[in-house]
């Protein structure tokens, strides 16, 4: 999709996005956007996780594929320092460990670096290649996360009764600057600078506009609307607080009803843009929510080189024994002198069904032996060749 | 499934969260705040004169964008009137003119704001708060 098309389909379906709560309460669909569409939202955003996780976890792993960037753990002298440990893990702790750096501080976008052609007169081409660090899109990117945080923790005095108090210390914080009547919340001013950059950083860096398709516009402009259509809510449309709470909290209760003083159609826009953004989150990027803890270059433990993970879908391997290579050439190997496990007069005395059983019971050994397996194995293509050869 | 058991935690944690407002409510009957308009001042006027400075509705909204102007008028501009919606004329003072009528603090003002959880901060600067209101207060908030 061209960048043209990308931009403004996903900017004009937010618009239809804000103007169908619009014409849908004006023509008296309160109960439509105030009731039926956000439990709907919250149903499908639940089940849509659900199925994905549970599409994720259906996926097998069977090899361990971090992505590290530290010395991983070899012989004894060589020195690992918890920055190695972090990026590098071998045991659960160190992936735990690694697993907070990365959900909570970001720590891959952290190593972003960039790629730039400095002027160096002493150099022949009188130009250097550099990589330096580039720091703008992981703060964007946690400014954006973080505020985000806030903003949702913050809404639970919508739907708790009464405001339980790390809420209040979380308006406390964020109100901080007690600007403006009511207080301007700084997690609502970070949370559009940052959408602007992250939107802003697709449009004007030409790499970025070229790899940048409708599904990443689309969640920017989304957010970038609730954002604004509950600042505006907020601070200049103003609506009955009193009523939204009494609506919120009766969705939150489950005994539904819309309050029978007026809200503003703000609030149902801004409530319907919410609703369909919970119930377009599973579907999309955004699912990354539960995807950044089963991706699995992140969390597992680099340790291919000291334990041996076996394919859980590897059929047992009948592999060929020395006492398999006798049984063939047994009177051939004693010409010439081999060494025989069973000499030539004890196998004729043991008989061709008994050789049989003794070698596969050694590949079956050898097999418990190189996979770990306690059980015995049950070599499927052996038993299809002896069905066959019965047959015949 | 593969490592099912940490995913199916994962996944409780989320529905967990998911539900929490459900879960924390859940036996607890919130009641819907229903400001008293009884006081005496009030009861005094006839029917058409009960209004407040502008219309019901729009004070629901924006009484503290109101109060926070009067403030800004009265001690930093020096005017002390205001013109009803109505064409009344009207004195800007919170404790001369709004709580002459809403003189049923608990009843009025704090039954929405201790539903919202919201502690107006009025009560920094006016003193003259009768010593009853108190008693209903919120201890912390914004």
């Amino acid at each position: 999709m061209s960048f043209n098309l990308a931009w403004y389909c996903s900017f004009f379906l937010v618009l239809v996005l804000i103007f169908v709560p619009i014409i849908g309460v004006t023509a008296g669909l309160e109960v439509v956007f105030g009731i039926i569409i956000p439990y709907l939202a919250i149903l499908i955003f639940f089940v849509g996780m659900v199925y994905k996780v549970v599409i994720w976890a259906r996926t097998p792993v069977p090899f361990r594929i971090p992505t590290t960037c530290g010395q991983q753990k070899s012989l004894p002298w060589l020195k690992r320092t918890l920055r190695d440990r972090l990026e590098n893990p071998f045991t659960t702790w160190e992936v735990i460990g690694r697993m907070i750096l990365e959900v909570f501080f970001f720590r891959s976008l952290f190593r972003n670096i960039k790629a730039q052609l400095r002027d160096e007169p002493s150099y022949p081409e009188k130009k250097r290649l550099v990589y330096w660090s580039s720091k703008w899109l992981w703060l964007g990117a946690i400014a954006f996360h973080y505020s985000f945080l806030v903003i949702l923790i913050r809404h639970l005095w919508l739907f708790t009764e009464p405001v339980p108090s790390f809420v209040r210390l979380v308006e406390h914080i964020d109100s901080f600057f007690q600007l403006y009547v009511p207080a301007v919340y700084i997690s609502g001013i970070v949370l559009i600078v940052a959408l602007t950059y992250l939107l802003l950083r697709r449009i004007f860096d030409p790499k970025l506009r070229y790899i940048s398709l409708f599904s990443d516009y689309l969640p920017l402009f989304w957010l970038l609307a609730i954002g604004i259509s509950g600042i505006l809510m907020r601070y200049f449309f103003k609506v009955d607080m009193t009523a939204v709470k009494e609506l919120t909290l009766g969705l939150a209760s489950l005994h539904p009803h819309i309050p029978k003083e007026h809200i503003g159609v703000i609030f149902y826009v801004h409530l319907f843009l919410v609703s369909s953004f919970f119930a377009y989150f599973p579907f999309t990027k955004l699912a990354h929510m539960a995807g950044i803890f089963m991706s699995m270059t992140r969390n597992l433990a680099n340790n291919n080189r000291a334990v041996r993970h076996v394919n859980p879908w590897n059929y047992p391997v009948r592999v060929k024994t020395y006492l398999d290579q006798e049984n063939d050439w047994r009177e051939d190997m004693a010409k010439f002198g081999l060494p025989l496990e069973i000499s030539v007069e004890e196998a004729k005395k043991l008989g061709k069904e008994k050789l049989e059983e003794l070698a596969d019971e050694e590949a079956a050994r050898l097999y418990n032996k190189l996979s770990g397996n306690r059980h015995a194995p049950v070599f499927p293509e052996t038993e299809f060749l002896r069905k066959q050869i019965k047959e015949e | 499934m593969y490592d099912g058991g940490k995913v199916i935690i994962g996944l409780i944690v989320l529905f967990i969260i998911c539900t929490f407002p459900f879960f924390y409510n859940m036996g607890r009957a919130a009641k819907v705040p229903e400001p008293k308009l009884d006081t005496p001042a009030i009861k005094k006027l006839p029917e058409w004169e009960r209004v407040c400075v502008q219309p019901t509705p729009w004070m629901r909204a924006n009484h503290m964008r109101l109060l926070d102007h009067w403030r800004n008028w009265a001690l930093r501009e020096a005017n002390r009137e205001y013109i009803g919606f109505n064409g009344k004329r009207y004195t800007i003072s919170l404790q001369n003119t709004c709580l002459n009528c809403h003189s049923n603090y608990d009843k009025f003002c704090n039954e929405c704001h201790s539903y919202m959880g919201i502690k107006p901060y009025c009560w920094g600067c006016h003193l003259q708060k009768p010593k009853e209101w108190a008693k209903g207060e919120l201890k912390e908030g914004r």
